[in-house]
């Protein structure tokens, strides 16, 4: 009853095949980070050194570091997600436990959807219009942001509701037949459950941030600006700053000479930040879900 | 063992519910029934699946209306007062107490399971919270088997005692009317049995719907029994009379008799 059999075979045989060939394709996913970033450290070691990270670019951003991009690319991130943060996870909250099937909230989530989808040099144009020209806040590290945490926004809103639907129904139905509000049932019950999904998914949005070059660029990063080297409130928000992604496209581009390691330095300083960032939200993750209480 | 067949005469009823109706959308849970529920019963209510067991009960403390689309018709009074006009719908949720088919043990610790509803309700002296967790625990039959370990999370008890955990969360507001939905679902036996007697004893404290689809289990435990089908009551009468030889209608001699369809 258990012997082989041609079918069998058969089976065994296209099980492996089909095996082999996810696990290669799964293979050549991982292939080309490996390769972008063993490629940029090769070339970038000669510039890599914390001075590079703590100077400003000299003579004409042929030579020098990085300080005053770097610290500008945290000034949009952060102020960004500030703005983007409470609004996108409070709108989720309300689409989510309090809102009711009907027009308006069809039309918001319809919204949400689609500005998800708005490409990123539409939201710098938009950006530009309503932030620098009509707002009156001019070309500023406040306008770049507000542009950055429009972009963003609509995944905040995604990954949040994401979080909350997996908070399980029956607990907020327990609530309710306790006597508990709605506010009560979600301050007491939603929100501590589903903190760590909230989180990442703020935290994810900071990736995103940081490695846009469009939205900021017509909107308050600038080519060059020199700031105090090593101070963390070197700038204000109500004046330009320069930005990794833009400072890594004019030197790639725009400017001859350029010492060969400090392109290559540029990115990887971009990716680092970038992947600290992730691994910070899959530690958060990982911390909070030990926590889990169901 | 029903001796209260006739104290519909008696006393006043709790619960007066007048040709309720109820529909989702298009498609009807309850057709207009009327019946009334008397102080310290237990009113057994049996029936198959689509029945409006459920949704009776919803109506009850209005959480029907956490769901959409939902029209609601008739009316179902408590203490002659209709529900649907209570300006405080969560006062009215806390004289209820509301045991679902599922344990749900909120992801708080135990403690904090049954002291949710005191909570939310203002209540924040030490000592009043200590002294409302413990009797429940107590009258939910649980206290022994968690009274060293209060702070332990209540999600992580098994399920019958998480369904015990439930009711005493239940028991916590202290509900004049106690509504058990199919509440032994996901409990053994043994569990069930120690649950069962719980209730015989809150009947000298409160009134409770019991929803069953244990038909044994109404036998044992209630004074009248209520049998609905496809959301109409087909009658209601003592237990004894239900389970008898010759009840009000064939249909509730074949459905109790597990000769159904």
């Amino acid at each position: 009853m258990f012997t082989e059999t041609p079918i069998s075979r058969q089976k065994q045989r296209t099980e492996n095949i089909v095996r082999i060939l996810l696990l290669v394709v799964t293979s050549l996913m991982i292939l080309p980070l490996l390769l972008i970033i063993g490629y940029l450290l090769y070339k970038a070691l000669p510039v890599l050194s914390l001075e590079f990270l703590f100077t400003n670019p000299k003579d004409n951003m042929r030579a020098g570091g990085l300080w005053a991009p770097f610290l500008g690319t945290i000034y949009l991130v952060v102020v960004s997600l500030l703005v983007s943060a409470p609004i996108g996870v409070l709108a989720a909250v309300y689409l989510n436990e309090y809102a009711r099937e009907n027009w308006f909230t069809r039309i918001t989530n319809l919204a949400v959807v689609n500005l998800a989808g708005v490409p990123s040099i539409v939201h710098a144009l938009f950006g530009v219009g309503a932030f620098v020209l009509f707002a009156g806040l001019g070309e500023s590290i406040l306008a770049a942001s507000l542009t950055l945490a429009i972009m963003t926004l609509p995944v905040i809103i995604a990954s949040t509701t994401e979080a909350l639907k997996a908070v399980p129904m029956s607990f907020r139905e327990a609530c309710w037949n306790l006597g508990a509000t709605r506010w009560q049932t979600i301050r007491r019950i939603v929100l501590p459950n589903s903190i760590s999904g909230i989180l990442t998914g703020v935290i994810l949005q900071v990736s995103r941030a940081a490695g846009e070059t469009a939205p900021i660029m017509f909107t308050g990063a600038v080519f060059y600006k020199s700031i105090a080297e090593g101070d963390l409130f070197a700038y204000n928000i109500t004046e330009q700053c320069m930005a990794l992604s833009l400072h890594l496209f004019t030197i790639s581009t725009q400017v001859p000479d350029v010492t060969e390691g400090i392109p290559y330095g540029t990115a990887i300083v971009l990716v680092a930040t970038v992947l600290l960032v992730n691994a910070a939200s899959i530690a958060l993750r990982v911390y909070l879900r030990t926590r889990k209480k169901w | 063992m029903n001796t209260n067949g006739n104290r519909n005469s008696q006393t006043a009823p709790v619960i007066e519910i007048n040709d309720l109706t109820v529909r989702y959308g298009d498609t009807p849970a309850l057709n207009g029934i009327s019946f009334d529920v008397y102080k310290n019963e237990i009113l057994g209510i049996i029936g198959p699946a689509q029945s409006g067991k459920t949704t009776l009960l919803k109506v009850i403390n209005r959480t029907l209306e956490f769901t959409a689309g939902t029209t609601v018709e008739g009316s179902v009074k408590l203490d002659g007062v209709d529900v649907n006009t209570v300006g405080d719908v969560y006062g009215l949720r806390r004289r209820i107490g509301m045991v679902l088919p599922l344990p749900v043990g909120l992801p708080l610790s135990i403690y904090d399971n049954v002291a949710f509803a005191p909570r939310t309700a203002g209540v924040r002296a030490k000592s009043e919270l200590d002294e409302i967790v413990e009797r429940c625990l107590q009258q939910a039959a649980l206290w022994d088997e968690v009274k060293d370990r209060l702070n332990t999370l209540g999600t992580k008890l098994s399920g019958g005692q998480q369904q015990r955990l439930t009711i005493a969360r239940a028991l916590s507001h202290q509900p004049e009317i106690l509504c058990l939905d199919e509440f032994s679902i996901a409990v053994d036996p043994i569990t069930t049995m120690r649950i069962e007697d719980v209730l015989k004893e809150l009947r000298a404290e409160m009134t409770i719907l019991l929803v069953t689809n244990l038909i044994q289990q109404a036998k044992r435990l209630a004074n009248r029994t209520a049998f609905m089908l496809n959301g109409d009551l087909v009658e209601i009468d003592t237990t004894d009379v239900i389970f008898s030889d010759s009840p009000g209608s064939q249909a509730t001699y074949d459905y109790v008799n597990g000769n159904f369809g």
